[in-house]
């Protein structure tokens, strides 16, 4: 016991989020288990659960990000932001979760719980780095600490309140991300045309991330047993996360945050 | 059994007959509103049997820049209501997410000649060569339709405008965004009344939004909106001004074996519409059409599936945003049956008196004028059979949101992205 096991667990844990990060297919089914040796309690039902939650999370960001999000579309996920956040605390995975992260330094701790309470307007000028981290496709190594980190505190019940404060508060101009309009668009433009490879890859990827998960999440809760889906079928309209995953691509999406900013 | 007549123009963002049937207008993503005309029926060409051809074209909106809150303004028309005809000219309302345009549509076909001050081109005479005085004649000329804005109706809302609804006062309109309904008076700009806000004070605590709304056709003083929650309520404006306290609440129990973390999106309603009786609401969600009964609140009375076999599909659909569609719904004139749209240029018909459906196509390869249209089917098995198309297959980017029906005949008009094709009833 002590300090070596949790770290292994950490590790797991990381290991484990990681995966639900990256949305990777579920289909190394051993796989998973095998690493997550320590961890039978926790069936792939709730991995799959994260993953929506993360998805959730990141299309809540982007909806964060515009003057005017779409109403209706960003009161609806952060209705199931809610909803999966309750089902957590109800089983105990957000606690586990919890009890996982209080394992590190304070300091980490109070930076990440900081990236939360940062008003939208700080998040726009710049400071999306640690949110986008997330989802940062080279980060297993050293970064994977600070991911289930942000992934614990993201996944704090406070969390849906903080989100949702300002995102579609437009009656306050001084409240809006004035000159954020579109920036989104312009910025997975700009990344698009800098970094196609990267972008393609990322999207190879993210193809075969939710084979299970319709037959997880809506299939077994529903009586019917319907085939796997196959995302190719779908076009990627809204992979927007996707995008943003490679370090460099950040930097970069850093630097034109600023710049449109300043202008 | 359908023929198609007719295709056209850019990304189409809405669809409406008039009362009369005579005129077809769409509204585009470029902001332009284009009408088409019913040809009148000749005896000389009896297969060609009132086609519509293009009447008038304009453009309603333009792209806009809300200096305050350094915000673009789209130029989207977002929807398009009829004015009764009362004159010669037709009257219509367009909007886009934050502006309400009362256009005057009408017909010229002679001009006046021979008037004394000026010449033919409009220059003033030279008074010098004034001798006589004239009388002014009419004189027949090419028919020109000019499109007027008559009213602009701007300013009342924060949030996007998602519907519009002519009272059967006539005189009145309201307009609804993601929160707040106002009530307006054709001839007054400068003021609208805020009938319905369901803004929290607090945003943090939002969770539901406004996501249509209509008169009914009969009974000025009753409106209906739906919301995000799948929910429907019917207000009466005699009540309070301010109608924040329905008098109906229309709401169906969740059925516990089929929830799942996608249960309120899927319920969330799209579009909802009064029957021209005005004894029924119509309810679309992402997966349903549902027909509710003004006077049975606890559920509806009928509820037809769409597109059931996308149930096992809806993560996905989730993460590539189509599970937030906004898919309309339409009554035929004599409300028994009802038509809705669907992926892959499919769109669905429900009989109510005899429960049969249909699911047909709308696609330029499938459908040449005159072409009959062939029944669709979506595979949801394993084996599929020939004329069938599996569930995976399916475009998820050829999507039909908008139709209209016309308001006395079999014939529909189907938004497919930037084609509209109009479908009637195969000619004997």
């Amino acid at each position: 016991m002590g300090e070596e096991e949790g770290l292994h667990q950490t590790q797991l844990l990381d290991t484990m989020f990681v995966r639900g990060l990256k949305r990777k297919c579920f289909d190394g089914e051993e796989d998973i288990e095998g690493t997550l040796a320590g961890f039978k309690a926790i069936p792939s039902y709730n991995l799959q659960r994260q993953s929506l939650l993360d998805m959730s999370l990141v299309k809540l960001q982007l909806c964060h990000m515009l003057v005017e999000p779409n109403l209706c579309r960003s009161v609806l996920i952060a209705n199931t932001v809610r909803q999966i956040q309750e089902e957590m605390t109800q089983d105990g995975t957000w606690q586990m979760i919890n009890t996982q992260s209080a394992g590190q330094t304070s300091l980490d701790r109070l930076v990440s719980t900081d990236i939360l309470c940062r008003s939208s307007k700080e998040q726009a000028e710049g400071k999306l780095v640690p949110v986008y981290s997330t989802f940062t496709k080279d980060c297993e190594g050293t970064q994977s600490q600070d991911n289930s980190e942000i992934m614990s505190t993201v996944t704090s019940p406070q969390v849906p309140k903080n989100l949702q404060s300002n995102m579609w508060e437009m009656e306050n101009p001084q409240e809006n991300r004035g000159n954020f309009q579109k920036s989104l668009d312009q910025i997975f433009e700009t990344l698009e045309n800098k970094s196609p490879n990267t972008v393609e890859d990322l999207f190879s990827e993210v193809d075969n991330s939710y084979y299970d998960l319709d037959t997880v999440l809506t299939g077994m809760m529903s009586n019917t047993k319907m085939g796997h889906c196959d995302l190719e079928t779908f076009p990627s309209q809204t992979s927007t996360n996707s995008k943003s995953n490679c370090k460099s691509d950040l930097n970069e999406l850093d630097h034109i945050v600023e710049i449109l900013v300043e202008s | 059994h359908l023929t198609v007549i007719l295709t056209a123009s850019d990304i189409i963002s809405t669809v409406e007959f008039n009362h009369t049937g005579e005129l077809l207008a769409t509204g585009d993503k470029g902001g332009r509103v284009v009408i088409f005309q019913r040809e009148q029926e000749s005896k000389n060409q009896p297969h060609r049997r009132g086609e519509y051809n293009v009447y008038s074209t304009f453009q309603s909106h333009e792209p806009e820049f809300d200096y305050l809150k350094s915000l673009e303004i789209e130029e989207k028309i977002n929807k398009i209501r009829w004015l009764p005809q009362q004159n010669a000219a037709y009257f219509l309302l367009s909007t886009n997410d934050k502006t309400v345009k009362l256009w005057k549509v009408s017909e010229r076909d002679k001009r006046p000649e021979g008037y004394n001050l000026k010449d033919e081109d409009g220059r003033l005479r030279d008074p010098s060569m004034i001798t006589m005085l004239r009388v002014p004649v009419l004189r027949p000329m090419d028919l020109m339709v000019e499109a007027t804005p008559r009213r602009v109706f701007a300013n009342a809302h924060t949030y996007h405008i998602n519907s519009i609804s002519v009272n059967s006062d006539y005189e009145t309109y309201m307009s609804a965004d993601d929160l707040r309904i106002n009530l307006w008076n054709f001839e007054i700009t400068n003021q609208s009344f805020n009938i319905v806000d369901i803004k929290p004070a607090n945003m943090e605590e939002l969770t539901e939004v406004i996501t249509a709304a209509e008169f009914h056709p009969h009974h000025c003083n009753t409106f209906v909106y739906s919301s995000s929650k799948g929910t429907i309520r019917l207000c009466d404006m005699r009540a309070s001004a301010l109608c924040d306290r329905h008098s109906k609440f229309f709401e169906e129990p969740e059925d516990p074996s089929n929830r799942s973390f996608f249960s309120e999106i899927i319920s969330s309603i799209s579009d909802v519409k009064f029957s021209h009786s005005g004894r029924y609401i119509m309810t679309r969600d992402y997966l349903t059409v549902k027909v509710w009964d003004l006077n049975m609140e606890n559920r509806p009375i009928e509820t037809y599936q769409v597109h059931d076999y996308l149930r096992s599909k809806l993560c996905s659909l989730y993460e590539n945003d189509c599970i937030f569609d906004k898919f309309e719904c339409v009554w035929n004139g004599s409300d028994s049956v009802i038509m809705t749209g669907s992926y892959n240029n499919f769109f669905r018909m429900f009989d109510r008196n005899t429960k049969r459906d249909v699911t047909l196509e709308a696609s330029r390869e499938n459908s040449k004028p005159r072409a009959i249209l062939k029944p669709r089917k979506v595979c949801v098995g394993g084996k599929r059979r020939k004329d069938e198309i599996s569930v995976d297959s399916l475009d998820f980017s050829k999507k039909i949101l908008h139709t209209a029906w016309h308001p006395s005949e079999n014939i529909i008009a189907v938004a497919a992205t930037n084609n509209l094709y109009i479908f009637q009833d195969k000619v004997n």
